[in-house]
């Protein structure tokens, strides 16, 4: 199997192209668009500006509107002069949602570019409010400010958070940590059950009082691949972390399944009958959409943090060619097995000046281009194949049963500019 | 603090950018964090724009706050004049510069750009959107503009369309199209699809059309003032309003030439019996307060429907809308919270909403049909066909608009009729509109002692049958007696039936209750 073949020379160590400039990305607010619907008794209570709610609502494309477990308590004028009063606003807006949403067992205060500009202590106001509201409800605090995390770094900051609030243990256990939608995370589960892993657990819990307790014994991986502060809490909370490249398509499932079986000295023969036919159906389904992948190039802007795994993946198991793989950061450490398995070529990217990366995407004209949604539809324009990469974190993607959906996503977009290219306005470019 | 859940308008900075991405070789360099590239999206996904909006952000992190965020600033106005060469640029700050204090507008006017600097005051933690589009616009045509010869023609300036605005590409055309009937030729469009240097011709107009209040009255009020332009009051919105303007525009002018009115349609739709089914629909109208006073005209005057309540959710336009809900004698909303204009919709009880993504929303989670008429927009109010809301065209357009969503007269009567059929019955909503038809069980429809239907007791009826305050109670014959009548005058029964038994002091309301209320309220 291909994927599993590590290349002579991996990207681990390849230079990194570091830039500064405009990021064309969201802020770690968003993460709260699928958090909230994960964590069923949670409220997200940014404390923030009008900019805030809106970015929330636009995000979220005014669509979900059954009644959100989110909200901003915006920042007036008056708010802006004196601290004192901004915690009794803060108390008095609580008091209202929690009478209101009697249901609520967390609350989280989301911090925002402004409350941390204006230094809102909402730890201190976290710690306040919890002494009021315990037992039924425990407020816990993390920053989605823009100044400070990218996007998807929204849910690290709150699983950090998390993870320092979670209770001690001496147990042996398993924590998967990450974020899945309820499907996958099934699938997951069936998967450990079936290699004999005792005490699984997944952080985020759907319920407050089901977050899994840590301490010495306990060994835990991501899902993700951007949980950087989490996996650093969860080590300072003397958890051993489990090191793999991330759940995609056939071959990082496999891996990461692997890396949990070695942990815990799954035999190989148990490992082989678990995985057998799952990996067989997944190879199958790549199989299917990555007829319209191979031999093509792709480029990723920095958006997701997913971009490395999603590399592995499209070029191990769906024979594409990365030009370059920009992401918003680069913790090696969490995605140093998925570098090592990425043969040497790409440009690996590190932030974002995103018209001198424009400059470079319109030079090389990739086959599909992976990026956010301000940049889509003008890239379309310029007769370049998009990738929402949103749609990468509101999809379920991970894992066996998922593999031929992800491929798909990248495929989409492709037989779509075939099916409709009599129409397009240079048609020997689109014929290509 | 106010804790909000939806909004209805963005940050004023918001408003800018539509008024920026609306117009052509202006760049708009706005001190701000990372994230607020999000704004971006609203024009290339919801407009299906084909370029990015022309705004450059500092992208300025926690790191930078200690040290030196101004030269961020300046770098991003550096680099933006050298990539983009705008004929002039715009400066400002989002809410989270606001409060760095690092004044955008003073530092790029010692910067020697060699163009037009037009620094922005949006006070982010007090104003919105349409406060920003207003001001923005009426800052550039202030720094830009200056008196001028006018035209040998009569000519006009179209004021008010911007970028993300609700039809305001059509709306252009329409009165384009309407203004050329009259004799009358478009000098300048603005914002829209104008040039910095354009703008500079504003002043060579005969008057101004101010379509937007929102977004164009501080320029329009100015040019007034500076440049002699008077500018139109009358939004052409409906069949009444284009007449006004029409009249307006005649009298500004001193010409008569009237345009061509044959494609207007609105009044035979209306005035054709198949319309009389729309008699007295109760309509609650809330948006901006421009398109909700032109609706309520249109409803009340064009459409023949009952308005019941209306309000706006920009300040900027609350005492108009009052005083308009007064002279109708119905309630008045102005909030900007989408939770007090659900409950409105709950105690109004209408039969249509006349409303925002938002109130099609509520009218979704109540069972109410509703019909947008304003902004906030959604990707479905950028339709590929020509959909204008103004002029002629613009009424037919609204015509079908609001007709869509309700169930069709003659399908109505059906209802009325056959209302126990298992196949035929109104829980299936209209007939038009797609959807799997629920199949009642046949032999649960068995008539129960009281002599009415037992089937479908626990239906889905958004609109709560009993008070749950106590005040009034409905004995069960009377509240079975009450889910029979069609959902789409249910509410209207329900309502009327309390107000007739509080005001004879009655606290059971029987089904002789009922039926007395309907022939107190009877037409």
């Amino acid at each position: 199997m291909k994927g599993h073949t590590t290349p002579a020379a991996g990207c681990r160590d390849v230079p990194v192209l570091k830039e500064r400039g405009q990021r064309e990305v969201f802020c770690g607010l968003t993460g709260i668009i699928w958090l909230h619907r994960k964590m069923q008794d949670a409220f997200f209570l940014v404390v923030g500006s009008r900019t805030c709610a809106h970015l929330l609502q636009s995000a979220a494309g005014v669509m979900i509107f059954a009644e959100p477990r989110f909200g901003t308590a915006i920042l007036e004028e008056q708010d802006l002069a004196g601290m004192a009063d901004a915690h009794d606003e803060l108390d008095r807006e609580v008091e209202r949602l929690l009478s209101r949403r009697p249901d609520i067992r967390q609350l989280f205060l989301v911090g925002s570019c402004p409350s941390e500009v204006i230094k809102l202590d909402l730890a201190r106001a976290a710690e306040r409010l919890s002494s009021v509201y315990a037992p039924n409800v425990q407020v816990v605090n993390f920053s989605g400010s823009g100044i400070e995390t990218t996007f998807t770094q929204g849910e690290d900051a709150c699983l950090a958070a998390l993870s320092r609030e979670l209770p001690e243990t001496d147990a042996s256990n398993l924590v998967v940590v990450g974020a899945l939608p309820d499907v996958v995370e099934d699938q997951m589960r069936g998967l450990l059950e079936g290699l004999g892993i005792p005490y699984v657990s997944v952080l985020p819990a759907q319920r407050a009082g089901e977050h899994p307790a840590v301490g010495p014994n306990t060994r835990f991986i991501l899902t993700q691949p951007f949980l950087g502060e989490t996996h650093a809490a969860l080590v300072g909370r003397g958890a051993q972390h489990i090191s793999a490249p991330f759940p995609f398509g056939e071959a990082g499932t496999t891996a990461w399944l692997q890396a949990v079986a070695d942990a815990y000295g799954v035999r190989p023969d148990r490992f082989d009958s678990v995985t057998e036919a799952p990996r067989a159906r997944a190879r199958k389904a790549i199989a299917a959409a990555a007829r319209d992948l191979t031999g093509r190039s792709i480029f990723f802007f920095p958006d997701s943090q997913l971009e490395i795994p999603l590399a592995r993946f499209l070029t191990n198991e769906c024979g594409m060619t990365p030009l370059e793989i920009g992401q918003p950061y680069i913790t090696k450490e969490i995605v140093g097995p998925d570098l090592d398995l990425i043969p040497e070529g790409p440009v690996l990217s590190e932030g974002q000046d995103v018209d001198l990366q424009l400059d470079r995407a319109r030079k090389l004209r990739p086959d599909v281009t992976v990026c956010g949604l301000g940049l889509a539809n003008p890239l379309e324009a310029e007769g370049l194949t998009t990738k929402w990469a949103i749609e990468l974190v509101f999809t379920p993607v991970h894992f066996y049963e998922q593999a031929g959906d992800l491929a798909a996503l990248f495929a989409r977009p492709i037989r779509r500019k075939n099916l409709i290219r009599a129409m397009h306005p240079n048609r020997m470019e689109a014929a290509e | 603090m106010k804790l909000s859940v939806w909004t209805y308008e963005g940050p004023p900075h918001v408003g800018a950018m539509r008024v920026a991405t609306g117009m052509e070789g202006l760049h708009y360099v706005l001190h701000a964090p990372q994230g607020d590239t999000y704004a971006d999206l609203l024009f290339t996904m919801i407009e299906r724009r084909d370029h990015r909006p022309p705004v450059s952000y500092t992208t300025f992190q926690a790191r930078d706050l200690g040290a030196d965020t101004a030269h961020l600033f300046k770098d991003a106005c550096k680099v933006a004049v050298d990539r983009f060469q705008p004929e002039a640029i715009i400066v400002g700050a989002s809410c989270t510069a606001e409060l760095i204090q690092d004044d955008p507008g003073g530092l790029a006017e010692t910067m020697d750009l060699g163009i037009p600097v037009i620094p922005l005051e949006l006070p982010s933690y007090s104003r919105k959107e349409n406060f920003g589009a207003d001001e923005t616009f009426f800052q550039i045509v202030r720094h830009l503009c200056g008196p001028l010869e006018r035209t040998e023609q009569i000519t006009c300036n179209l004021i008010g369309p911007t970028g993300l605005g609700f039809r305001h590409r059509d709306d252009v055309e329409e009165l384009t199209r309407l203004l050329w009937e009259m004799g009358i030729e478009v000098n300048v469009v603005a914002p829209m699809g104008a040039t910095p240097t354009d703008l500079t011709w504003l002043g060579a107009a005969h008057f101004n059309v101010l379509m937007y209040p929102e977004t164009g009255e501080a320029a329009c009020r100015w040019m007034e003032r500076e440049l002699g332009l008077p500018f139109t009051k009358t939004v052409p919105i409906g069949v009444g309003a284009t007449h006004d303007f029409i009249a307006e525009v005649q009298a500004i002018t001193g010409l008569d030439a009237t345009p061509d009115e044959s494609r207007l349609r609105l009044p035979w739709w209306s005035r054709s019996v198949d319309s009389n089914y729309l008699t007295g629909k109760r309509v609650f109208i809330f948006g901006d307060g421009t398109h909700v006073m032109a609706s309520a005209r249109i409803a009340h005057e064009e459409m023949g429907f009952e308005v019941v309540g209306m309000g706006c959710y920009n300040r900027e336009l609350a005492r108009e809308v009052r005083a308009l809900a007064e002279e109708m004698d119905v309630p008045c909303f102005i909030t900007e919270d989408y939770l007090v204009v659900e409950q409105a919709c709950m105690d109004l009880a209408p039969e249509m909403i006349l409303g925002t993504q938002m109130e099609r929303h509520i009218g979704k989670r109540l069972g109410i049909p509703c019909a947008v008429i304003s902004a906030p927009v959604h990707v479905q109010d950028f339709p590929a066909r020509f959909s204008p809301q103004m002029g002629f065209e613009g009424a037919n357009v609204i015509f079908d608009t609001w007709v869509h969503p309700l169930v069709m007269g003659l399908e109505e009567h059906l209802l009325h009729m056959f209302r126990e059929d298992f196949e035929f019955h109104d829980d299936n909503g209209a007939s038009h509109h797609g959807g799997k038809i629920d199949l009642r069980e046949v032999n649960a429809a068995a008539p129960d002692a009281s002599g009415g239907s037992t089937m479908h007791e626990e239906a889905a009826v958004s609109l709560p049958e009993v008070q749950a305050d106590g005040s009034i109670v409905w004995l069960p014959a009377a509240e079975k007696e009450l889910k029979k009548i069609p959902f789409f005058v249910r509410g209207k029964a329900k309502r009327n039936t309390e107000a007739f038994a509080a005001e004879k002091g009655v606290t059971e309301i029987s089904v002789e209750t009922l039926y007395e209320a309907k022939a107190h309220y009877a037409r």
